[in-house]
């Protein structure tokens, strides 16, 4: 009796979870299993895919070096962007939260802006600003004789890093943010009454306690830098790729499908280990500011 | 000569006035208690004191010093959070550390105090522990050994034992006043709770709404509470309406049944203040009945209908037989255990 009724107990979970579990399996785990058995087919010109088991598309991009670079640059974007959101981002967090109620709200939608502006016309406005001879700020430093040329903007990394870390922001503050609200609001009293003054409260107090915010805002940043798409393809274009540009050119202009899947393999592969990894050591680094 | 003075201090946000009109002098190694209930403004006068809040009128002297112009981190006050405000990514020898690292203590006598203090506060051996996984108790002995060993003149106390339960808390105050005798610091406690400002203090400040209600030792504040809300907030009390009559020779004070030769200074209504322990049952006096009765171990509880509204009586379990509820009684107290104001709007 009690064996039986254990057993239906012990299916129930699985049951319960079912539906959910089906919608992951099948709108997720398949395709994504799918997309890395397709990354080992063969594919030409004329034939088309083959399903077939060879290494031809991972053989080439571990020995094609612009396979290399244009990883290499993916990854490098990534760290700028999360580079340049934690160094604006923390203190921006930080001026955030000492605000008064009425410009503390204010401010967080001006922060937010980013993510309620469509991505084309957020990254077409920077081009507006900086592209070419015809960009604004281009055209405005250029007549007052602050610069001779236009400042490259368009289909540069610099650009991509700018536009990129204009989106990021939100992710960086309001993690950030998180973490200041788990400060003793009497702790920076504390300090100042043993002695500290404001350099010393910030660099030794308030620093090592939102750190990890600022950590786990920067894996938010990298990750989703790195597979960023639409800012790199508006501003990058054909002639500056990332990987998830590529990917998307192989499978819809190349139509070189196998290729593009491995391509978007590993990058999910890097960023997955990059991730976890860090992670992991941020946990371990910081177990007492977590707990 | 005061030690520390605050003169006439106030404070306004906005409209509101927080602390109103407040003088006091304390002299070296006093524990001075701030008592009220919440938004009362103790804790504002606290803040005042230690630089967190700037004072809207009035000055603060320390030592004849104006206070107010001395920067918070200047001033060597030691504090003691409600919350604690412990450093959570420092072991609780860096957290007391950190007072003598800002003072520029070179390492080694540093570590020396360091390891007293938390010995003082029996947390030897716990030097390498973060706080995060220290009991509330734990933490709040290192807080109290953060802001003694940086030797303060004055150690402010904001509500420090309120965040502990009952028997830790009384744990924590024997040793407090212990550790405040030993190294003589004169102190301030703000609290709400009246037995820990009894217990712990040499001068109770009791205040309400922003003003003080009364300055006094613990026993001059509970025997002779200055006003109605003194009498009220600390410990319980029972107010009998009675009348001073002077149509009679001589003059008399008169409660319901109960009579005594009246006080000089007042006539006419009066708000008459006996504690309920002061009351004892007699052949004469106030009539009441028992409504209800309490057993608590050491003594007993009687909650009383008497003839000039509810009255509560508490007597030492001396092993006396006890009036039984329902029973009619008579309540009479010594004339010196009571205390008798005028009676307003009546």
């Amino acid at each position: 009796m009690s064996t039986a009724a254990d057993e239906r107990n012990a299916r129930a979970p699985w049951a319960l979870t079912a539906p959910a579990l089906m919608l992951f399996v099948g709108v997720l785990l398949i395709p994504l299993a799918m997309t890395v058995m397709l990354s080992f087919h063969d594919w030409g010109q004329y034939k088309g895919i083959e399903p077939v088991f060879i290494l031809k598309n991972w053989h080439e991009i571990a020995t094609d070096p612009y396979y290399a670079e244009m990883f290499w640059r993916t990854f490098r974007i990534a760290i700028l962007t999360t580079l340049l959101t934690a160094l604006l981002g923390a203190p921006e967090a930080y001026i955030l939260n000492r605000m008064s109620g009425r410009w503390k709200s204010i401010f967080l939608l001006v922060i937010l802006g980013p993510l309620l502006i469509s991505v084309v016309a957020r990254t077409l406005g920077w081009a507006l600003l900086f592209g070419g001879n015809n960009g604004l700020v281009n055209k405005l430093l250029m007549s007052a004789g602050v610069i001779r040329s236009p400042i490259p903007f368009m289909f540069t990394e610099t650009g991509m890093v700018v536009a990129l870390a204009h989106v990021m922001m939100p992710f960086m503050v309001l993690s950030v943010w998180a973490a200041l609200q788990r400060l003793d609001p009497q702790i920076e009293n504390a300090a100042m009454s043993l002695g500290a003054g404001p350099v010393t409260i910030i660099r030794r107090i308030i620093m090592p306690q939102i750190m990890p915010g600022v950590l786990s805002g920067a894996i938010i940043v990298f990750s989703l830098s790195a597979s960023a798409f639409a800012t790199p393809a508006i501003i990058g274009g054909r002639r500056l790729k990332v990987a998830a540009t590529l990917a998307y050119d192989e499978f819809l202009n190349t139509l070189n499908w196998p290729l593009g899947a491995a391509v978007a393999t590993l990058l999910l592969v890097a960023l997955v280990l990059i991730v976890v990894g860090s992670n992991a050591l941020i946990e371990r680094r910081y177990a007492e500011v977590f707990r | 000569m005061a030690y520390l003075e605050l003169d006439r201090v106030a404070k306004q946000f906005g409209a509101q006035t927080v602390v109103d009109d407040f003088s006091l002098a304390v002299g070296k190694g006093e524990f001075i208690s701030f008592l009220g209930p919440s938004g009362c403004g103790k804790t504002t006068t606290l803040q005042m004191i230690a630089g967190f809040v700037d004072p809207t009128r009035g000055a603060i002297r320390l030592e004849d010093k104006n206070l107010a112009a001395i920067h918070p981190a200047k001033r060597g006050l030691g504090i003691v959070f409600q919350s604690y405000a412990l450093f959570p990514h420092m072991t609780a020898a860096e957290n007391v550390a950190f007072g003598l690292e800002m003072r520029n203590v070179p390492r080694g006598e540093r570590a020396e105090r360091v390891r007293a203090a938390l010995a003082m506060v029996g947390l030897a051996g716990y030097e390498d522990r973060h706080p995060r996984r220290m009991s509330g108790g734990q933490q709040q002995r290192v807080a109290l050994a953060r802001a003694l060993v940086i030797k303060p003149s004055v150690l402010l106390l904001d509500e420090p034992l309120s965040n502990l339960d009952a028997k830790l808390r009384e744990e924590m105050q024997i040793e407090l006043r212990q550790i405040q005798r030993t190294i003589g610091t004169t102190t301030i406690l703000v609290t709400h709770d009246q037995n820990e400002a009894m217990s712990l203090s040499d001068r109770i400040v009791v205040m309400s709404q922003g003003k003080i209600e009364q300055i006094g030792t613990p026993q001059e504040t509970y025997e002779r509470p200055a006003s109605a809300f003194v009498s009220q907030f600390l410990g319980k009390t029972n107010d009998f309406a009675g009348t001073i009559d002077r149509t009679v020779v001589p003059t008399q004070l008169v409660a319901g049944s109960w009579r005594a030769p009246a006080p000089a200074g007042l006539s006419g209504p009066v708000t008459v203040s006996v504690r309920p322990e002061r009351i004892g049952f007699g052949d004469a006096g106030l009539s009441a009945k028992i409504m209800t009765r309490i057993f608590q171990g050491n003594h007993w509880l009687f909650q009383c209908d008497s003839e000039c509204g509810p009255a509560i009586v508490i007597r030492q379990n001396d092993g006396q037989a006890q009036p039984a509820e329902g029973d009619a009684v008579r309540l009479t107290w010594r004339p010196e255990d009571m205390s008798v104001r005028a009676r307003a709007g009546a």
